[in-house]
């Protein structure tokens, strides 16, 4: 089986990645293929950079508090490009209230601050399949 | 066996800081032998400033109690600046959202979801001037945090001066108006780094003559802590942003010490104390000499390192979240003990969202209980010949000086940062500080230690969308009720004063007055200078 494909992304405004870099690292040790979009993507350059890179899994990095502007966006266009099936999580600053809502769009994780990245890459193991 | 006998079993293998330095188990008048009172340390008030700029330390003033506030429209963050100038707190801060640090008008597409929620939206002068609302900027102090677009709300801030009566002359607060730390750690960044510091300079200039009492810069560490840098890098990295803002105005052709006493500084108030407390002690030590030695500056302020802190805002767990009132309160005392002369705590509830009324309230009380209450402000830099402190400060200073070498030796801190290294530097640090803590080599209380379940949520601050409708009618009324012609023609003048070296702040007050937007300001720039884009680090 190919290795998992991974594009971590930063969406909006916000220039906070350590969180993102962090991440990226842990599940390319993890042994994925990770692609770091970097700042500012908007969700047309994330839905484009999946399809391209052929990817797996979409991990958003948020902090900003935008996530229900950009999470809808991003899974109407994944649908359109026929990429339902790629798994997308969420890990930043996400209220409790907000996760009901992001879950029924579609989006599988949502990862809080202080989860481990063990929990994130066990997560990523089980969910995500691989595409042939 | 005997090597057991001679050393007692520890908990650990090794103690380190919480940045990875390794600590001793004891410290001994031996481990202060090459440090020289007179020369390293000295009384406070007296070069090189170890011990702190005032003699009398908080025995004559207080540390300002500053705390960071803005979200929404300006009109709801002008109530919670009542609310904290009602509850004593002695100077504001100004959190602006996203979209206004970037230099975008709540209207661009990247502006989507963004508007009012990370701090205050401020789009043109109409809205600083609902912001300051009663508030009369001749009497108090602010800071504000804004750093691609500082010189435009500056600007903003001077002409609401201006209208108040107030005099420009006797203002005082400070921008952060650091760039370098934007292409270090924290991203915000729209123009390349030399057009960058170019303006930087000009507000130097600027300020130097119209607005004295001005801090025209606030080099920021505490984003480079945030982003993973350990406490070391913290100060290397700031100190020598730092130098690199001294050289640039010099080679602008200002006097050293026409523009450096107006040169301020922002930590990080991080969870290791003593580490902590090292590194003011250090910070101030080091700005001393350099200006002293290396820049040849005569005037005493030039070598007085001021500096803001705030606490780590990355120390805070979305876990039990009471602990963070804990963890607050020991990273404020080592502020404190440090010499820090303004300081912001943060609240409870910041990793989970920006803070309700009575958590920042709280977090305010924190620091009155350690002013008021605890009794270290009636002595100046207790800690002081302190065998462990005085080492562990000069350790970082020592530390410092490795990483001035190694930047001076790529050209500068531009060159650097064009290199990626302190980024590398930066990335490597936060990775491994995380790989710790998942081996449970560092604890972190409620995340990989001492877990509770089934915690109860607490009440948090949840910000709607509203504030973006109405940002946007508000500027759209702006739009239609300013002079178009003449936001035209102060925007044609400030594109064409971009092009030559003639200072920017002159006509940046002029669009401002004519209501030009932020966004348009910007994009005036943006068309000259274009805009940068990193190569990212991972």
């Amino acid at each position: 089986m190919r290795k998992l494909r991974v594009v971590i992304a930063k969406p909006g405004l916000d220039g906070h990645d350590r969180g993102a870099k962090v991440i990226a690292r842990a599940l390319r040790d993890a042994g994925m293929e990770v692609i770091y979009t970097g700042l500012r993507q908007t969700p047309e350059m994330i839905a484009g950079a999946a399809l391209q890179e052929d990817a797996d899994v979409i991990g958003l990095s948020i902090l900003s508090g935008a996530h229900n502007h950009i999470a809808p966006r991003l899974m109407e266009l994944l649908k359109a490009k026929g990429l339902d099936d790629v798994l997308v999580v969420i890990g930043g600053i996400i209220p409790d209230v907000d996760i009901p809502k992001l879950k029924e769009i579609g989006v599988k994780g949502i990862f809080q601050p202080g989860t481990p990245m063990q929990e994130i890459i066990d997560f990523i193991n089980a969910n995500a399949r691989a595409r042939v | 066996m005997k090597t057991v006998a001679e050393k007692p079993s520890e908990r650990a293998a090794t103690f380190t800081t919480i940045s990875g330095r390794p600590i001793d188990r004891l410290y001994t008048p031996q481990s202060v032998a090459g440090i020289n009172y007179a020369r390293d340390v000295n009384d406070p008030g007296a070069f090189p400033y170890t011990r702190g700029i005032h003699a009398t330390g908080y025995r004559g003033k207080l540390w300002t109690m500053r705390q960071f506030a803005g979200f929404g429209t300006p009109e709801e963050t002008n109530e919670r600046y009542k609310t904290l100038l009602g509850a004593g707190g002695t100077g504001l801060s100004v959190a602006f959202d996203l979209p206004t640090l970037m230099g975008r008008d709540p209207d661009h597409e990247l502006s989507l979801g963004e508007v009012g929620k990370c701090g205050v939206n401020v789009t043109s002068l109409a809205d600083m001037e609902t912001l300051f609302d009663g508030i009369h900027l001749g009497d108090i102090t602010t800071s504000m945090t804004i750093n691609s677009p500082a010189a435009m709300i500056f600007a903003m801030y001077l002409v609401v001066a201006e209208k108040q009566g107030a005099d420009w002359k006797k203002i005082s607060g400070t921008i952060q108006n650091d760039i370098l730390k934007e292409f270090i750690a924290q991203k915000e960044y729209i123009f390349p780094p030399r057009p960058s510091m170019r303006i930087i300079t000009d507000v130097f200039a600027f300020c130097a003559n119209e607005a004295p009492k001005w801090n025209t810069i606030s080099v920021s560490g505490y984003h480079i802590r945030e982003a993973g840098a350990t406490a070391l890098q913290e100060l290397a990295f700031t100190l020598r942003d730092g130098l690199e803002y001294a050289q640039w105005g010099v080679d602008a052709g200002l006097d050293v010490d026409a523009f450096v006493p107006q040169m301020s500084f922002f930590f990080n108030a991080h969870s290791d104390f003593f580490e902590e407390i090292a590194k003011y002690r250090a910070a101030r030590k080091i700005w001393a000499r350099m200006m002293r030695e290396r820049f040849g500056a005569k005037n005493e302020r030039s070598w007085k390192l001021r500096f803001h802190s705030q606490t780590a805002g990355v120390s805070l767990t979305a876990q039990q979240p009471y602990n963070n009132v804990v963890r607050t309160a020991l990273q404020a005392l080592s502020a404190v003990l440090g010499g820090t002369n303004s300081l912001h705590t943060n609240s409870l509830d910041e990793a989970l969202a920006l803070p309700t009324a009575d958590a920042a309230t709280l977090a305010l009380r924190t620091q009155q209980i350690i002013a008021h209450e605890s009794g270290v402000s009636n002595v100046v830099d207790p800690l002081g010949g302190s065998y462990f402190v005085e080492r562990l400060t000069q350790d970082m200073e020592d530390g410092a000086l490795d990483y001035f070498e190694q930047i001076d030796r790529m050209g500068g801190m531009v060159e650097a940062i064009e290199r990626g290294f302190p980024q590398r530097e930066i990335a490597e640090s936060a990775y491994r500080f995380q790989q710790a803590v998942e081996r449970r080599e560092k604890i972190i209380v409620g995340v990989n230690d001492f877990v509770q379940a089934d915690e109860p949520p607490i009440e948090i601050l949840y910000i709607d969308d509203s504030a973006s409708q109405r940002q946007l009618d508000k500027l759209a009324k702006v739009r239609a009720t300013r002079d178009n012609g003449a936001v035209q023609r102060t925007l044609d003048r400030l594109r064409a004063a971009a092009r030559t070296t003639e200072n920017l702040m002159p006509p940046i007050l002029d669009a401002v007055r004519a209501y030009a937007t932020i966004g348009e300001m910007c994009d005036a720039l943006r068309e000259v200078w274009g805009e940068y884009e990193e190569v990212p680090v991972v």
